[in-house]
């Protein structure tokens, strides 16, 4: 039990100065992944104290916010310089492939939003 | 090899060329039916699509995405906005809206005839660029060339043939296109694409659920064959949820994206996939003692949950009956599933298995290439070829379920068969343009031949080059084809590079066949390629070019043209009330209101199954309870359709048990056995009498007697004598036969003003028949002699 501690201690000692690590671009990004899927959070806690009545506007809630998470880390792994795949792929592509990606998202989300 | 070829200006206009070629082909080829009986619309379901198509053009969108139909299912009616595709109305639509806007008068019933044609064209294409993104671009022309001609799909896509799946094979195909490209290139912009391509497929066919479980599985083979990549997630996760997003914008499948069985799969797959990319990132950022802790924490935490969400996903399931499937899917996992469920499932035709020689018709000799062309793709193997393979192979299951999915197998069957002929003919004519001239190998001088996809190079010689005989046979020898020259071409430069490195080291030594055994070798896949074009030209022009509404037959004194069922709905449209409820089996709904324009009682979108049943029970009830079943529905005209006079096998009659068992399904007192004689169905002297006071009996066989030559009443579809000769018709009137008694239509007799007196005595004997009306008239007499 104690061994599991410590060793819990020393993986998010770890993770954490692994993640430090990380070039700021790539923080930002992150960060607007976690504000993403924490708007989902509280949709899903709104949607089950309220209930789900208008259906396709909770729907289209979540599948926005789980969307645009998704693209986000799309992105990032697109940005990262660490990523062997990607590194003919100048960053101004991939960002303008991110914004329409967003774009065609929100239009079907506003359709959808009813 | 794979993802392109730069062969210069001259490779690429040999392509285009090619392909317009190809484009050419796929169009004319479906244009027998129009040369030989005329340009209309064929079969059942085309004609309700023609129907809508002519609202969508004559109303506008609006009307027709809120368009309500009180002319079928009377007194139901149908929701057309919400239970219809519109995939295939809305392009036919907007081509014709093009085409009348810059001056082109063409008639929405010649748009709606060739879409299909048009569609098969821009389906060739989208195979070579799939099959391109496989292999390259000589497995991507035989593909393209293939799947132009492969008389499965030609079945379904003749011109007139104006179904969904005219458009949904070339969605089908487009869509899996930009999968693999953004799988192989990694791009958000395909990703986006790719989702929207999967929309217009959604729109078209139902069979997208296909697709949203295709990949699912294609995704987790990935990973569990470590093959995850950042590609592999660009080219999934947009897609699950953008094309979740619209799947659900389309109004037939609304919150069905969400809730029906047939999406979870990409769900759980969505899931499985996140946990894996997380624990990728986590390994590049860790040590690896410190990745494993991270490991064993993540997967129990992962384990957990993941059972926590299967838990509340089966306790949604399990509450429904069908554990969230449809009839349809289960139907197709399960192939006894229909036959005991869902008998209107079970007794389409098209439902049933397909046979053995049903494959060699439909895709010929693509089904024993399509092996070779398995064994191809693993060598390599890479991401794209994967998803190929699996294609293939579910598809060939789903195949073997219903006859109609061989629709779904014809581009998979082409692809494989374009990869093996593709990678035979490089073999082959690579063999011949490398042909050794000194007999003796010398091991200094061996250069490298870089190939990946020679697989069926059975060990002949090793054969020894250098490079000055590479430029001499170049600008010798003649080529059989010239995108092979290309490839060579390519190759001697590589070969050239590679020699200067690597002289010193004799490594890989290709095998290449004798030079006699490869000239025949190409000959025979030539002629083997030309059994195919013959038999593909064969099948459009005699299978599958009826219109099955038009009927002909060869006599001695030439052409004999059945146009009956025209006939009988010009006589409907002319010669009846614009009110007038029609009411017939299920399978002539749509072509009377698009054709007679009458509103009808049932028709081929069975959504309702008792009320095909009630239909059924009057086909089966005696004349009595069959005109008061009609007469409770409003009908004013009933039709039979009927061969025995002409020998047409797909009457009514033949159709008859199945509206037993149908009506039998829902009301109980009518039971398939009272029909039948020791289990068999007879329409003779042997009969039962049920079946020979059956409605369906009496309405086909009413004088039939005199129609017959010989005055005996033989059935020529049934080849016996029928049971009942001499009868008359006591609620129904005959209105019209036409000419070859193929469809008779028959009138209600209205009910009786006054029931007389000596009525009385008359009705006793039908007391024991029609229990349910008789308390009624003794009152009624008995009120009057009182």
């Amino acid at each position: 039990m104690g061994s599991t501690t410590a060793d819990a201690r020393a993986l998010v000692t770890a993770l954490r100065s692994a993640y430090a690590a990380t070039p700021i671009k790539l923080k930002i990004i992150d960060l607007y992944v976690v504000y993403a899927l924490s708007t989902v959070l509280v949709q899903v806690v709104y949607m089950s104290l309220v209930g789900s009545f208008p259906f396709n506007a909770f729907l289209s809630g979540i599948l926005s916010c789980i969307g645009s998470a998704v693209l986000a880390v799309c992105l990032r792994m697109q940005v990262n310089k660490e990523n062997k795949e990607f590194k003919d792929l100048p960053p101004e592509r991939a960002f303008a492939d991110f914004v329409l990606c967003n774009l065609v998202l929100h239009l079907v989300i506003m359709n959808f939003l009813g | 090899m794979a993802g392109g070829d730069g062969g210069g200006p001259l490779g690429l206009l040999l392509s285009v060329t090619i392909l317009v070629l190809i484009g050419i082909l796929a169009f004319s080829i479906r244009l027998f039916s129009v040369i030989k009986y005329e340009s209309i619309i064929h079969e059942f379901d085309p004609y309700f699509n023609y129907r809508v198509t002519q609202y969508l053009t004559k109303a506008g969108i609006y009307e027709f995405w809120n368009w309500f139909d009180d002319r079928t299912w009377y007194p139901l009616g149908r929701v057309i906005g919400g239970t219809v595709y519109p995939g295939l109305t809305l392009t036919a639509g907007t081509m014709w809206w093009l085409v009348n806007a810059i001056n082109i008068p063409l008639s929405v019933e010649t748009v709606c005839v060739f879409t299909a044609p048009v569609f098969s064209a821009f389906a060739a294409w989208a195979t070579y660029l799939l099959t391109k993104e496989v292999k390259g671009t000589g497995a991507g022309l035989t593909a393209a060339a293939l799947i132009a001609m492969v008389p499965s799909y030609i079945s379904r896509s003749v011109a007139g043939s104006y179904d969904n799946e005219a458009v949904a094979i070339f969605a089908l195909v487009f869509t899996f296109y930009l999968y693999v490209k953004t799988l192989n290139t990694g791009s958000l912009f395909y990703a986006t694409l790719n989702a929207l391509a999967y929309f217009y497929m959604v729109c078209s066919w139902g069979g997208y659920t296909f697709i949203i479980n295709l990949i699912p599985i294609h995704v987790l083979l990935c990973i569990v064959t470590g093959r995850y990549s950042s590609r592999l997630y660009i080219a999934y996760a947009p897609l699950v949820i953008l094309g979740t997003l619209l799947a659900a914008l389309v109004p037939v499948v609304g919150f069905n994206a969400v809730m029906t069985s047939e999406h979870f799969a990409s769900f759980l797959v969505f899931v499985i996939l996140h946990v894996v990319a997380l624990a990728h990132y986590i390994r590049r950022n860790l040590t690896p003692k410190m990745y494993r802790m991270a490991l064993a924490f993540v997967v129990t935490v992962g384990t957990a949950s993941a059972l926590v969400l299967v838990a509340v996903l089966m306790a949604l399931v399990a509450a429904s009956p069908t554990k969230g499937w449809s009839g349809r899917s289960l139907s197709l996992l399960d192939p006894t599933y229909a036959s005991k469920y869902i008998p209107i499932i079970a007794s389409v035709s098209e439902h049933q298995p397909p046979t053995w020689p049903s494959y060699f018709m439909d895709i010929n000799i693509l089904a024993f290439l399509a092996p070779a062309g398995i064994i191809a793709c693993f060598l390599p193997l890479s991401d794209s070829s994967t998803f190929v393979v699996l294609y293939m192979v579910t598809s060939v299951y789903f195949s073997g379920v219903m006859v109609r999915l061989m629709l779904v197998l014809a581009p998979a069957a082409c692809i494989m068969a374009g990869i093996a002929l593709s990678a035979a003919f490089d073999t082959l004519t690579g063999s011949i343009k490398f042909q050794p001239i000194s007999p003796s190998p010398s091991p200094d001088e061996t250069s490298i031949l870089a190939s990946a996809s020679k697989p069926s190079s059975l060990s002949g010689r090793e054969a020894a080059k250098d490079k000055s005989k590479d430029a001499g046979s170049d600008k010798g020898k003649e080529q059989l084809k010239e995108k092979v020259t290309r490839r060579n071409r390519r190759k001697e430069k590589e070969i050239a590079e590679k020699v200067v490195v690597e002289k010193k080291s004799p490594k890989k030594l290709l095998s290449v066949l004798p030079l006699e055994a490869s000239a025949v070798g190409i000959l025979l896949l030539i002629i083997l390629t030309s059994f195919y074009v013959i038999h593909c030209v064969w099948a459009a022009a005699e299978a599958y070019s009826a219109p099955s509404i038009v009927l002909t037959s060869h006599t001695a004194d030439g052409l004999h043209v059945f146009d009956d069922f025209r006939e009988a709905y010009a006589w409907l449209s002319h010669n009846t009330d614009e009110n007038d409820k029609v009411a017939s089996w299920w399978d002539y709904g749509y072509q009377t209101t698009a054709m007679a324009n009458r509103t009808v009682i049932v028709d081929n979108n069975t959504w309702n199954n008792t009320h095909i049943a009630t239909v059924g029970m009057a086909m089966s009830s005696p004349e009595r309870q069959a005109w008061e079943i009609y007469q409770s529905l409003d009908v004013k005209y009933v039709f039979v359709v009927f061969g025995g006079l002409v020998g047409y096998p797909s009457d009514d009659i033949n159709k008859f048990l199945w509206m037993v068992r149908i009506g039998g399904g829902v009301f109980p007192h009518i039971k398939e056995p009272d029909y039948l004689r020791d289990g068999q169905y007879r329409i003779d002297d042997q009969a039962t009498p049920t079946m020979l006071n059956s409605l369906m009996y009496k309405l086909s066989y009413y004088r039939f007697v005199e129609a017959t030559l010989d005055g005996k009443g033989y059935d020529r579809v049934r080849r016996t004598e029928i049971g009942k000769k001499y009868f008359k018709l006591t609620h129904f009137e005959e209105v019209f036969t036409t000419h070859h008694w193929m469809v008779r239509i028959y009138k209600l007799k209205s009910p009786k003003n006054r029931l007389r007196g000596k009525l009385k005595r008359k009705t006793k004997p039908s007391v024991k028949k029609g229990k349910s009306s008789s308390p009624a008239k003794q009152t009624k007499t008995k009120k009057k002699s009182s």
